[in-house]
């Protein structure tokens, strides 16, 4: 069964036409990659599926609920969550401090106001076991503005992940990193959200990356999905090779 | 560069009762005088406590906060001149109705708002309350004000009251311990507010908002209820300042006087749980001093906050760890 279904998700900007009339399907438990060149769409995507931004016309339904116009918080609460491509942290609070937030978030936790956060052994051996998977454990009590970059975008991931949701979109987790950072963060990723059971909808520009991680490919071009499939089978398909990998295919 | 490392609780808890005890023997060593004039430091202490739950907390800066302090203050003298009480338990619990109820409905306003915005809005809503004070004088007594005298005040429910011969000194002692225990409640219980899951919340809104609306908080939720425990500790303060100065007039709830209790914070570092509280009792002695030493005292604190600006931005208490922090790494790096 499909988790998550948009139905024509519209959104322009101007005469841009960002997301144009989109039937989006995303199937429970898979690891997709969303591709396509800058502007192609897919942070509108994102965004609108997310609450980042209000669609001009179209559906967006999870697990069969219609969620068009729902706020952010319930949309959380529906199970959806995001990582964003330029790190969202809170830099002044521990890395321990970040993960242990998304946590008290998803438990209702936040409102407590006189009890040690600290305190709460549940809610931190959780933080810290999270931390463990994502390889931040040594760092876990010093500050999120004092990570490298690499460290940072695990981070942002892992706060996300912490939400323990259903669909989780993670948007250019490896941008701004080095090529060796990338593989790594990959490799983490993949296989804490698979080991987590979680379906996952990575934008992502690295064809080597998308081709080796992901269970499906949409290829997004000018609003629009250009084409869909299995990895060998996008890797094959002329159109995503003249529009997307241009010359990269007799590479 | 790491960063620097947290002292640990039990270094905490060790230097919090040794200012403790020092503070303790204060009204056995100092003079009256010396006692009234930290005691006036502690109540102020008390309202940059509050203050700062917004501004270092939650990255709100209230220009406002004279309401909370005034409502706390003219709550007493109304109560003591209409209701005819004189237990400051009672007195307390006013204040702190009073400014809860003023802080909630200001919050509404108020907290939808962010930055100069935020500003504007706490000091028109404060300022809103000085005229109400200014012109309904056969309620407030107008400029005149309200009397407070101490020698109507009781503490402990009735156990202890001020008449006869040498009722000033007695009370500036017995005060001094009154509110050096609402004080240290006020410490402790801000102190757990912004160690709590609701206070995390509240540096993690600051930090991101962004991030912080996509783990489903609701923003405007944390800052109103911030707003709120924050207009209660500045309204207590002001409660237990009244009964000290004798007085309550419109000008506590004039403009500067909000003015004063930014400063307290920036001049302590608003970013250290104890910089506004350090920023308070310094300011105290420095305008008391600065009065009677020159006319012009206010363009000595205006140098002195230019300064401050300028040189230290973390505060006194900021710039005294940061460097406390450097000799440690110093002496460590040593043979």
């Amino acid at each position: 069964m499909s988790l998550l279904r948009t139905e024509r998700l519209t959104k322009h900007f101007g005469e841009t036409r960002a997301v144009d009339g989109v039937d989006f399907i995303v199937n429970e438990g898979e690891f997709l990659s969303l591709v396509g060149t800058n502007g192609a769409g897919k942070t509108t995507l994102v965004n609108l599926i997310s609450a980042f931004l209000a669609p001009d016309s179209g559906r967006i339904f999870i697990a069969g609920r219609d969620i068009t116009y729902a706020p952010v918080d319930e949309r959380i609460r529906a199970g959806i969550a995001r990582s964003f491509q330029l790190v969202n942290l809170f830099d002044d609070l521990s890395v321990l401090d970040n993960v242990a937030l998304a946590i008290f978030a998803r438990e209702g936790k936040t409102k407590r106001i006189f009890a040690l956060a600290e305190r709460d052994t549940v809610v931190t051996q959780e933080a810290t076991e999270l931390l463990g998977q994502f390889g931040l454990a040594g760092k876990a009590q010093g500050l999120a503005g004092g990570l490298a970059q690499g460290e940072r975008k695990l981070l942002d991931v892992a706060v996300a992940y912490a939400l323990r949701p259903k669909l989780l979109f993670l948007d250019e987790p490896t941008s701004g990193v080095s090529t060796r950072d990338k593989a790594q963060i990959m490799d983490t990723v993949s296989s804490v959200v698979r080991g987590g059971g979680i379906t996952a909808v990575v934008i992502e520009h690295d064809m080597d990356v998308v081709f080796k991680y992901s269970d499906r490919v949409v290829v997004m071009h000018e609003g629009r999905f250009l084409a869909d499939g299995p990895p060998e089978e996008i890797r094959r398909n002329r159109d995503v090779a003249t529009y997307l990998l241009g010359t990269d295919i007799d590479a | 560069m790491s960063a620097p490392q947290a002292p640990s609780l039990v270094r905490r808890a060790a230097a919090a009762a040794a200012v403790l005890a020092a503070l303790l023997v204060v009204p056995v060593v100092a003079s009256t005088y010396q006692t009234q004039l930290l005691t006036y430091g502690l109540t102020l202490a008390i309202a940059a406590l509050g203050f700062n739950l917004l501004l270092g907390y939650s990255g709100l800066l209230s220009f406002g906060h004279c309401a909370f302090f005034g409502a706390g203050a003219y709550a007493v003298a109304l109560m003591m001149r209409y209701l005819g009480v004189t237990s400051m338990e009672l007195f307390i619990l006013g204040g702190i109705a009073f400014s809860a109820v003023l802080a909630a409905l200001f919050g509404v306003v108020c907290v939808r708002h962010t930055r100069i915005f935020f500003a504007i809005l706490t000091l028109a809503l404060s300022q809103v309350l000085w005229t109400l004070a200014y012109k309904f004088f056969w309620i407030t007594g107008g400029t005149d004000g309200l009397r407070v005298p101490f020698s109507k005040l009781t503490l402990l429910g009735g156990l202890v009251g001020f008449p006869g011969a040498d009722a000033f000194a007695k009370f500036i002692t017995s005060y001094y311990y009154y509110v050096l225990a609402a004080f240290c409640v006020c410490v402790a219980l801000m102190w757990l507010i912004v160690h709590s899951p609701f206070g995390k919340t509240l540096q993690a809104i600051r930090d991101n908002e962004t991030r912080a609306r996509f783990l489903g908080v609701r923003i405007w939720r944390y800052r109103w209820l911030a707003f709120l425990v924050s207009g209660i500790f500045t309204g207590v303060a002001g409660s237990l300042w009244v009964p000290l100065n004798g007085l309550t007039t419109p000008d506590v709830l004039y403009w500067p006087q909000s003015g004063k209790i930014v400063f307290f914070a920036v001049l302590g570092g608003f970013r250290n749980f104890t910089g506004p509280i350090v920023g308070a009792v310094i300011f105290n002695y420095l305008e008391v001093y600065a009065v009677a030493v020159t006319e012009y005292w206010q363009i000595t604190l205006g140098g002195i906050l230019i300064a401050l600006v300028t040189f230290l931005p973390s505060g006194v208490v900021g710039s005294a760890a940061r460097l406390s922090a450097r000799l440690k790494r110093r002496r460590e790096a040593l043979p």
